[in-house]
């Protein structure tokens, strides 16, 4: 296959609706099978009761919000390096996605901490992590908000998500380290009840499904991009 | 080559002797800034000994940032940014050359007025000298991560802010090894593991920045 | 010596040129014709390097100038709509200095030299105090100090210029061209000058 062929936005805008269809679908499936093996297969912890169940939810956010910034900061590469318009666009397209993944991680991460912990918010390592990471995805669409030139804003999205994604495990590690400094914060939602398999599994469909659903985003969001820009 | 980039640093430094209200705006936002959290959380000595380090690295990262701007925006608006990117010497080097003089202009300044600003959060004064090389190491790499904001952001509306907003998260790992090797020192653990830190960011920094800032400069110039 | 090949440029949603070919060769001389809006300056910008055309390339030599980068910008001198003076050095010291950038050896003798030429004596104002015909002309003495530049692109060098200051950049560039060098520049005002192709990009 010619992919080189499907790098033009005119060729590739009846794919990405037939991509679109074919992830949603996947993408209510497995969101179904995964609440269902969430909600309903796994057990109930000994610790945390029913609450710990929106791990389930907040975990395979989390994923896709670092997997998808170190997507969109591929396509960004990749459109920098080869100067095709599709990856930029794919890019943008990425972006708002990610952005609501790691809302969801945090508003969630937020709603777990409340019945473990008594606190809607921890200077957990990870939750830290994930609000600078929200901070990376708003800035990139910022700035690509505030640039007219598609062209332009497409390139300096690119840099900048080139940059980022350089940058998110040297945050991570300095934010790993700040928390071990700053004994304070003892309460961590790394002390997540210890993983029995239908849990694993649980999650992994659910990250599945996000994948899926972003997927299907993405692509529909392509095609109003193109068809913007003609 | 040297020649070019002699030039530029000589230029640059030339310019902001010429605009000395430039440079003293910034430093004086860094004594404000610090001055006013006592106001702010009160100024019992304790507590202010325990927030100084982040407090004074606080300031010098948003310091720092409001001098960002000024750093290409000059060049673009009376055109010498466009004879700079036509110049023979490769923009990486010209690029790290300007970062320098900035860095010269508004962040050295701020490692040696730091130990001022230590003394009113009375912070013990065997710490100053950890306080001042952390900035020392600190402030050119938010120089060089900052310039890379700046370029981007060259013209833009809103350019300040959306600065901010990008270039803030990144400089997140230098405040929390700069503000860091103070504490550790405080604690009485040395400090030198994020000193050391700090001085490969740097390096780091130097090594890859200059290669993004020329690419951000061409990517807004077009 | 400078070839472009299927230039095509699009700018705030507009099809600006498309298909647009040039060869120049030793001594030939272009002048960009063109209303206001018609992309004349981003021609030009596209031929020193500055802007990525949307489509096509161009070759100094035989090289892409992509590959060649500083190289090829050694060997030309763009002179812009803006006046690309700092206001907070003299005159003098701008020239000094974009010389230098240019990798042009030049001394203060020369500098004063290429100033003078243009009516500039000993200037120690600051280009601030200076007027706007003044600094037009401060700018173009540049063009004095680059007779080793193979390539001029100048971008409406006549404008803000009296009759006498417009003659003398008629009669530099017309030297220059003898010398065996290109020059390509934009005007919508008409000249005198001999012997120029004439590329028309429309009315915009």
């Amino acid at each position: 296959m010619n992919w080189f062929w499907y790098a033009s936005p005119q060729t590739f805008f009846p794919l990405a609706a037939t991509i679109a269809r074919w992830s949603g679908i996947a993408a209510v499936v497995l969101a179904l099978a995964g609440l269902y093996i969430g909600f309903f297969v796994a057990p109930t912890d000994a610790q945390q009761g029913e609450a710990y169940r929106i791990i389930f939810i907040h975990v395979p956010a989390a994923w896709m919000s670092m997997f998808l910034y170190v997507v969109m900061a591929f396509w960004a590469a990749l459109g920098l390096a080869f100067n095709t318009r599709l990856s930029g666009m794919m890019a943008r397209a990425l972006a708002p996605t990610g952005a609501l993944f790691t809302f969801i991680a945090l508003w969630t991460g937020s709603l777990w901490g409340k019945p473990t912990w008594g606190t809607y918010w921890v200077w957990d390592a990870r939750l830290t992590s994930e609000l600078i990471l929200l901070f990376l995805y708003l800035g990139f669409m910022g700035l690509q908000a505030a640039i007219d030139d598609p062209r332009r804003a497409d390139r300096a999205g690119a840099l900048l998500a080139i940059v980022g994604v350089i940058n998110i495990p040297i945050i991570y590690y300095s934010v790993q380290w700040w928390n071990t400094l700053h004994q304070g914060a003892s309460v961590s939602l790394k002390s997540s009840p210890t993983m029995a398999a239908p849990m694993l599994a649980g999650m992994l469909v659910m990250a599945l499904a996000f994948w899926m659903y972003s997927i299907a985003v993405a692509m529909v969001r392509v095609r109003c991009i193109i068809r913007e820009r003609q | 080559m040297t020649g070019a980039i002699q030039c530029i640093v000589r230029r640059d430094l030339l310019l902001a002797m010429r605009r000395k209200s430039d440079v003293a705006t910034a430093l004086l936002f860094f004594v404000i800034v610090a001055s006013l959290f006592p106001l702010g959380v009160g100024a019992e000595p304790n507590l202010l000994r325990s927030i100084a380090p982040g407090v004074i690295w606080v300031a010098a990262l948003l310091s720092s940032m409001l001098s960002l701007s000024r750093l290409f925006a000059a060049d673009h608006a009376d055109g010498t940014l466009e004879q700079i990117l036509l110049g023979a010497a490769p923009l990486s080097l010209v690029v790290a050359a300007k970062a320098f003089a900035h860095w010269l202009v508004s962040g050295l300044p701020l490692v040696l007025i730091a130990p001022l600003l230590a003394l009113q959060y009375d912070l013990p004064a065997s710490l100053y000298g950890v306080l001042a090389l952390s900035l020392l190491l600190g402030t050119p790499v938010l120089s060089l991560i900052g310039a890379i904001g700046a370029a981007l952001t060259l013209g833009l509306r809103g350019g300040g802010v959306l600065l901010s907003l990008l270039v803030l998260p990144l400089y997140v790992p230098v405040l929390i090894m700069g503000a860091g090797s103070v504490e550790m020192a405080a604690a009485g653990m040395g400090g030198q593991g994020q000193l050391l830190l700090l001085a490969a960011f740097l390096v780091v920094a130097a090594a890859f920045a200059p290669w993004a800032i020329a690419a951000a400069l061409r990517i807004s110039s077009e | 010596m400078l070839r472009a090949e299927q230039l095509e440029c699009e700018r705030a949603g507009r099809k600006l040129f498309r298909g647009l070919s040039l060869i120049l060769e030793k001594g030939d001389l272009l002048r960009v014709a063109g209303a206001n809006g018609s992309g004349k300056t981003s021609l030009l910008r596209i031929l020193c390097g500055l802007l990525t055309p949307d489509g096509g390339e161009v070759r100094w030599r035989a090289s892409d100038i992509r590959q060649l980068r500083e190289e090829y910008s050694k060997q030309l001198v763009f002179i812009g709509h803006a006046t690309a003076l700092k206001d907070e050095l003299t005159a003098s010291e701008n020239l000094f200095i974009s010389c230098s950038l240019a990798g042009l050896r030049v001394d203060e003798e020369k500098v004063y030299a290429a100033l003078q030429i243009f009516g500039l004596k000993e200037e120690k104002n600051l280009v601030k105090r200076l007027s706007q015909g003044q600094r037009r002309r401060a700018q173009l003495a540049r063009l004095a100090l680059s007779e080793s530049i193979p390539l001029w692109l100048l971008d409406e060098p006549f404008a803000a210029l009296d009759a006498s200051a417009a003659r003398l950049v008629e009669e530099l560039i017309g030297r220059h061209v003898a010398r065996g060098c290109v020059v390509v520049y934009t005007t919508h005002q008409e000249t005198r000058m001999e012997g120029a192709r004439v590329l028309d990009l429309g009315a915009g």
